[in-house]
């Protein structure tokens, strides 16, 4: 196990092309520094992201996941901003379900006008994890030779 | 190992220093030429600036010698230079969509600054690239057409001018209006600030000209009950309200109007000061000038008899059994105008309005002094003959508020100024301007407010805290008395008027949500419709050929609202010119024998695009109407719907290469 005053986590962020994403351009533009744990992967929407992503990201060694979009009401696709909410509430209990602590996953909405405040959430999010310390979830997964069709595993949740 | 089956090429740019003062541009290239060797890429490169004309060239040649199929360039936002080297591989015959662009300055070098982190997540980030796009398609965009043909949404003043502008270059309108007359509130108005000329001189040649002009279909007493569609292509449905009159055979002539017994109080074009008939025109210069029959109050309605209008119509124009009609036609682009309420006084009852006779709101004031209004143009207290001494008018009535709308409705103090001229003008009375800020920023605003400050208008600086009638002096009886703090002498201050005009603020319209989501657009918080951009696109929304103009955007004036209209009006005409429209082919689409017909998707699209055949209990999705949010391919869990550019496939190949081990 790493040590934890070293442990440097990894994070996956989603974002979506039209808030989060600019908001991260718009960051790197005003030269808003945060940690360099998080790589992001850009969506058209939130409501793209299947729940399948972020076991996907567990499975394959991040230690934490963001899921990021427009704000409430500001969706370029009108709504579906929700419809990505009511997963990340249910995925949150699938992850403890799992013996994943819930704070891995977390939701932060941000305009294309909030790069301040992406970077913030970003800091935070890793310092949070950083606390919890590695997750080293694909590991436990190959000592207990279970497979990695995270599809499966929703389906059996669900 | 398999061998791989594309051929990517890998470029990562310097950006002069912005990239490779913080990322080892030569070392990300040389491991990605090594170690992303089995991936595919055969040649990884770094250049200077990509985005130049030797970068791009860079590129081509590579594509053309070495048999590229696929590109990857590390560089900027991809809302930067996408299409620039999507553009280039196009050049060299490559599908312009076997490009990715991955950022490594907004996100690494612009945001971090130890070099060997930095690096290490530029690795991760090109070899997330490349795993992406291995599973890339060659796409092609779609071409849509543009219906010539346009709907422009309410017949104020902003969507009349949207409307003469496409009508006089050529394109046929429909101009959709709920009331019987197009005209807005601005026939309402009797004066318009700065320049005090008269409303209806300017306003109803304008409409005289919508009413005959031979592009424009006007459809009055209407509304629009369905749109379906998209951009180029929207199917509109609208209700013709019957108006029991035949327009083909009316002349216009008024005698059923005169003839009609029945008297209503009109609380929308007269806000409640005066009486129409059951059978009706709001005011004289109304086009169309059809009546229409109000069926709630007309007599033969309730009791089964009257019909005097039909007696007296000398062409037989009434129809007492015509029904509402449905019209259906297309169009190509929307322009949404629907206007603002005004802000309902009655919500501040420390200032009467409703309670107090003598509290009148602005729209109020402004039929008063109409020559066409209940009281002929003179302003008289509500028995309708005394003049009064004194006048208050309160500004910033519901607006500048944070217990009802924060914002600034932009036209109040310029339209207390303007009534403050009026009253001095025809009642010699002593005006108080009660004020928060004077904001006067439009052309020729402030000198009119200093001719007013001139013609000896008094001007108190605090927000009114109550307007009563409960006497506490001897000259204070039969008055109403204004309590308000003046903060520029630091007191409070007990003004007896004989009348209150307050200056209300604007208002989203009441149905403004439903009506946005009849269109598919977004409100703010506060109501008003979204922009596109709130600078660079201000008439544009987010849902491709919906426009919008005038107050329905927020509170704006006369000059604003008309240029506003005209500027949609520009916009959808060059969209018309070009006759088709391009768009970026990110859709989804449904594997028929994979659907299963749950029809869990069907609900979760926000346009309707997800159709359910009965036949084949599946669900199908119509590429023209998807927008390529993705939701549906999320959600779906037989994995039947697939979706190109952020197909699930690539989405994981691009988790796998972000956590790809980059420190060996």
């Amino acid at each position: 196990m790493t040590e934890k005053s070293n442990f440097e986590p990894t994070i996956i962020g989603f974002t979506c092309n039209w808030c989060s994403y600019r908001a991260a351009d718009l960051a790197g533009i005003a030269r808003i520094q945060y940690p360099a744990n998080i790589r992001l992967v850009r969506l058209m929407c939130s409501g793209r992201l299947d729940p399948t992503f972020v076991l996907k990201a567990f499975a394959e060694g991040a230690d934490g996941v963001m899921i990021t979009g427009c704000h409430p009401g500001e969706c370029h696709y009108l709504e579906q901003n929700y419809k990505a909410l009511r997963r990340y509430l249910l995925l949150r209990r699938t992850l403890v379900a799992m013996g994943i602590e819930a704070e891995r996953l977390h939701l932060a909405w941000a305009s294309a006008a909030e790069g301040i405040q992406l970077a913030r959430e970003i800091t935070e999010m890793v310092e949070r994890v950083r606390v919890l310390g590695p997750l080293n979830w694909h590991l436990n997964g190959d000592q207990v030779q279970i497979t990695h069709d995270a599809t499966a595993e929703l389906e059996v949740v669900a | 190992m398999n061998t791989p089956k594309e051929r990517i090429g890998v470029y990562i740019c310097h950006c002069g220093t912005n990239i490779s003062a913080v990322v080892d541009v030569e070392d990300v290239a040389q491991w990605a030429a090594n170690k992303l060797e089995h991936k595919g890429v055969v040649i990884a490169r770094d250049h200077k600036f990509m985005c130049s004309s030797l970068g791009q060239e860079l590129v081509e040649n590579d594509i053309k010698e070495l048999g590229l199929t696929r590109v990857v360039v590390a560089a900027c936002s991809p809302h930067l230079h996408e299409k620039t080297f999507r553009t280039a591989c196009e050049r060299a015959g490559l599908n312009p969509y076997l490009c990715e662009l991955v950022s490594i300055r907004e996100q690494v070098s612009w945001v971090h600054s130890d070099k060997v982190v930095a690096t290490q997540k530029s690795k991760a980030i090109v070899s997330s690239g490349v795993e992406r796009l291995i599973y890339h398609e060659a796409l092609e965009q779609l071409s849509v057409p543009i219906n010539p043909a346009t709907l422009v949404v309410g017949g104020g003043i902003a969507g009349i001018q949207a409307t003469l502008e496409l009508a006089d270059a050529g394109s046929p309108v429909y101009l959709v209006e709920r009331e019987p007359s197009i005209g807005g509130h601005m026939a309402q108005f009797d004066k318009t600030f700065p320049t005090l000329d008269c409303s209806a001189c300017i306003l109803t040649p304008k409409m005289v000209d919508v009413g005959i002009h031979p592009n424009i279909t006007l459809l009055t007493w209407a509304e629009v009950e369905q749109v379906n569609g998209y951009v180029g292509n929207f199917d509109v449905t609208v209700r013709q309200k019957a108006r029991k009159v035949i327009t083909d055979l009316c002349t216009g002539c008024g005698i059923c109007i005169e003839k009609c017994p029945k008297n209503v109080l009109d609380d929308i074009y007269e806000v409640g000061m005066n009486y129409r008939k059951a059978v009706y025109t709001p005011f004289p210069q109304a086009v169309p000038n059809y009546p229409v029959m109000d069926l709630d109050n007309c007599i033969y309605f309730d009791t089964g008899k009257c019909k005097a209008c039909e007696k007296f119509c000398p062409t037989n124009a009434i129809d007492f059994e015509q029904e509402d009609e449905m019209l259906k036609f297309q169009v190509g682009n929307i322009i949404l105008a629907t206007g603002f309420d005004l802000f309902d006084a009655r919500k501040m009852s420390n200032y009467g309005y409703g309670r107090l006779e003598n509290v009148f709101n602005s729209l109020e004031f402004e039929r008063m002094c109409n020559a066409s209004g209940p009281t002929e143009g003179e302003i008289v207290l509500r028995d309708g003959v005394t003049t009064p001494k004194a006048v208050g008018i309160i500004h910033c009535v519901g607006s500048r508020d944070k217990s009802h709308n924060a914002y600034c409705s932009s036209i109040c103090c310029m339209q207390s100024l303007k009534f403050a001229h009026l009253v001095e003008e025809r009642t010699g009375a002593h005006v108080y301007n009660f004020y928060i800020d004077i904001r006067t920023p439009g052309k020729g605003y402030d000198e009119f407010y200093n001719r007013i400050v001139e013609e000896g208008t008094h001007f108190v600086r605090g927000k009114v805290a109550e307007v009563t009638n409960a006497a506490r002096q001897p000259d204070e009886k039969k008055k109403l008395i204004i309590q308000v703090e003046d903060t520029l002498i630091g007191k409070q201050r007990r003004i007896p008027v004989d009348m209150v005009i307050l200056s209300a603020g604007l208002e989203p319209r009441h149905d403004a949500k439903e009506v946005a989501k009849l269109f598919g657009i977004s409100c703010s918080a506060d109501g008003w419709y979204i922009e596109k951009h709130p600078k660079l696109d201000p008439v544009a929304t987010m849902t491709d050929g919906v426009y919008i103009a005038g107050c329905v955007q927020g509170p704006k004036d006369i000059p604003a609202s008309i240029a506003q209209g005209a500027a949609a009006a520009a916009r959808v005409q060059g969209k018309i010119q070009q006759g088709e429209m391009l768009m970026e082919p990110i859709r989804a689409s449904i594997i028929e024998e994979q659907c299963s017909g749950c029809r869990i998707c069907n609900d979760l699209c926000p346009y309707n695009a997800i159709l359910y055949h009965d036949a084949t209990m599946t669900s199908e999705i119509n590429a023209a109407l998807c927008q390529g949010c993705g939701t549906c391919i999320a959600a779906c869990p037989a994995g039947a719907v697939i979706g190109t550019s952020y197909s699930n496939e690539q989405v994981l190949a691009q988790i796998e290469g972000l956590l790809m081990d980059v420190s060996v």
